[in-house]
């Protein structure tokens, strides 16, 4: 087990280099040059060459890449060419915003889609079914910003049951804060649900043809037990890489929410970032992101053998 | 007391059809209405300029976000733009934003697929690097990549197109890695069948049937993060009218005018709803083995 996740630890080392590799290719092999962005419109051919030197713009890209390799080693994401302060403060003062609707609209997506996905293939071919279908099919189809300005729309500007938009942290009193997260939580989850709960279905009636769920039904076991205990925990595999792989639609959803709801958190900060070309933040921000996917996709990997005992490392 | 069988379906049953469409059986209700929908959306966008009553680009400062009347059937703009005619028109670029990321993205997808899965030596390296793209969020890939190309229709379906390819790769390479044990494949190796010969005339049309479904699920979702990227300001420009572009426009006025986006929201959310049920129905019909998995 232990070293099967060394192992895994160790693979994704490759993916993340080859990630390295591509943002740097892209923001230095794309028209736009950050010194320009740097000296503004009024620059002087001159100073222009002394900002390009001073930025190391003018060395050979190998060397440029090896100095930002090294440079991330240290934990060091460069200086932000707008701001110019640093790009891992900017993250950090930036992350707590994303990190507490990402959490809840895991919650919330979780908790809703798996029990309708497991209602949806116990009464397959039935009116739930067919809802639970309806929405995950409409939920692929509705832009995420539509979603959210419809949830605005009837949430708060027709019932003014929770503000239109904006952000506070829990740590300003938890009633503000879940009143402003619960429209962009619930945007977000929207894909999520429709994307988990389909899987579940699907996963859930392969399983409840097996045999032994027609054994535990014929003991007599009571059929939530059936369901959630016997069922649930043998589909679990696929309803786990479908959480893992979606959270790649997540860290999108996240960037468009943030914009409509007006959230400070670091979807908003990629948005101006690449708009204003910021490449050290959107470097940043890329290594960021598929960092964390990756991770998330170790994590689900890792956690296949809790859910489900037959698979040993 | 007997139920008597009757021969009516009901409107839940003929529902059902889209989602649970036995193998080789005819194609259901559901699938019909959504090509009709389709058939509708597409001629009703390539016909736009015949039809729509107003040049979607005339600005008229006296007709600023009117309310829908006879005269403006969706009401205006805050510039006093025809709201419907956008609309109308603006599905065309959409449309062919969406048709051309899913045509570029399955020939590139299929070319490098076909390598990787034949050639064993390029199958690692090719296999990590698609692995590196599909750990980039791929609206993330696309803003940046319109951001740095500039607001071209090309670039714009380039972006799309780049983490779209990893995808089909993946695709194609299963296909092939499973094809190329076919005794038929051993056959054409042991006559002496050239390399090409043996990728394209034995090996590639195994592909045609997944890569015809994975094509439509291309094109919806190219439709809807073309909608994206307009909507966080890197899309084609805003001087192109797409369903994108359109509701953009509308954020600032949303709460006055809410019909901004929901009327080109919802002819984009009916159109990638008939894409995704057509692809749907395909899926099965091409490859019931599919079918169990996914319900």
């Amino acid at each position: 087990m232990f070293v099967y996740i060394l192992k895994r630890i160790v693979a994704t080392i490759p993916v993340m280099v080859i990630v390295a590799v591509f943002v740097f290719l892209l923001l230095r092999l794309t028209p736009g040059d950050p010194a320009a962005i740097l000296a503004g419109d009024s620059a002087s051919p001159d100073q222009l060459e002394r900002i390009r030197d001073r930025l190391g713009l003018n060395d050979p890209l190998i060397v440029q890449f090896m100095r930002w390799m090294g440079q991330l080693m240290r934990g060091d994401l460069g200086t932000s060419l707008i701001s110019n302060t640093s790009v891992s403060g900017m993250l950090i003062d930036r992350l707590g915003p994303t990190i507490n609707i990402a959490l809840m609209t895991i919650v919330i997506s979780v908790a809703l889609a798996v029990p309708m996905g497991v209602i949806a293939a116990w009464r397959h071919r039935t009116w739930v079914d067919f809802l639970v279908m309806s929405f995950s099919v409409l939920g692929f189809s509705v832009p995420v910003f539509v979603i959210g300005y419809i949830l605005i729309q009837i949430f708060a500007i027709e019932l003014r049951w929770v503000p239109v938009q904006g952000y506070r942290a829990p740590s300003d009193g938890i009633g503000p804060f879940f009143s402003r997260a619960i429209l962009p939580s619930l945007t977000l989850a929207t894909i999520y649900i429709a994307l988990i709960a389909r899987m579940t279905r699907a996963s859930m009636l392969e399983v409840l043809g097996e045999d032994y769920i027609r054994t535990a039904r014929a003991k007599g076991v009571r059929e939530n037990v059936v369901l959630f205990r016997h069922a649930l925990r043998n589909a679990a595999v696929p309803i786990l890489t479908i959480i893992g792989t979606g959270f790649a639609l997540l860290i999108s959803g996240v960037v468009v929410t943030e914009s409509v709801f007006n959230i400070p958190g670091i979807g908003r900060l990629t948005v101006d970032a690449i708009l204003a070309r910021d490449y050290p933040v959107i470097q940043a921000m890329i290594l960021l992101t598929a960092g964390i996917y990756v991770f998330v996709n170790l994590l689900v990997d890792v956690s296949y053998s809790f859910f489900d005992p037959r698979i040993r490392y | 007391m007997t139920e008597i069988p009757t021969s009516r379906h009901s409107a839940f049953q003929v529902l059902t059809g889209l989602f649970s469409l036995p193998a080789g059986a005819r194609i259901g209700a559901g699938p019909m209405i959504a090509a009709v929908i389709l058939v509708v959306i597409v001629l009703a966008a390539v016909l736009a300029p015949l039809y729509v009553p107003y040049d979607p680009l005339a600005m008229n400062s006296a007709a600023r976000l009117q309310a829908p009347s006879s005269e403006h059937l969706l009401g205006t703009d805050p510039y006093g733009r025809d709201t419907f005619s956008r609309v109308m028109v603006g599905a065309r670029v959409s449309l062919l934003i969406g048709v051309g990321a899913a045509v570029v993205s399955v020939a590139i997808g299929l070319m490098i697929g076909l390598v990787a899965g034949f050639f064993r030596a390029a199958d690692g390296v090719i296999m990590r690097i698609m692995d590196s793209l599909m750990a980039i969020p791929a609206i993330l890939l696309a803003i940046a990549l319109v951001a740095l190309n500039g607001p071209s229709l090309m670039s714009v379906i380039i972006a799309i197109t780049v983490p779209e390819v990893p995808r089909v790769v993946r695709l194609v390479r299963s296909v092939i890695l499973s094809a190329r044990e076919e005794p038929y494949v051993e056959a054409a190796i042991a006559l002496g069948s050239s390399m090409p010969k043996i990728l394209i005339q034995h090996l590639m049309p195994n592909t045609f049937a997944p890569l015809i479904v994975q094509g439509t699920y291309i094109c919806a979702s190219a439709i809807l993060i073309e909608a994206i990227l307009s909507f966080l300001g890197a899309g084609v420009s805003t001087e192109i009218p797409t369903w994108g572009n359109i509701m953009a426009e509308g954020r600032t006025y949303f709460q006055i005018k809410p019909g901004l986006i929901f009327w080109p929201g919802l002819m984009l959310s009916l159109c990638i709803l008939a894409i995704n049920l057509l692809g749907d129905t395909a899926r099965d019909l091409l490859d019931p083995r599919m079918k169990k998995r996914e319900g």
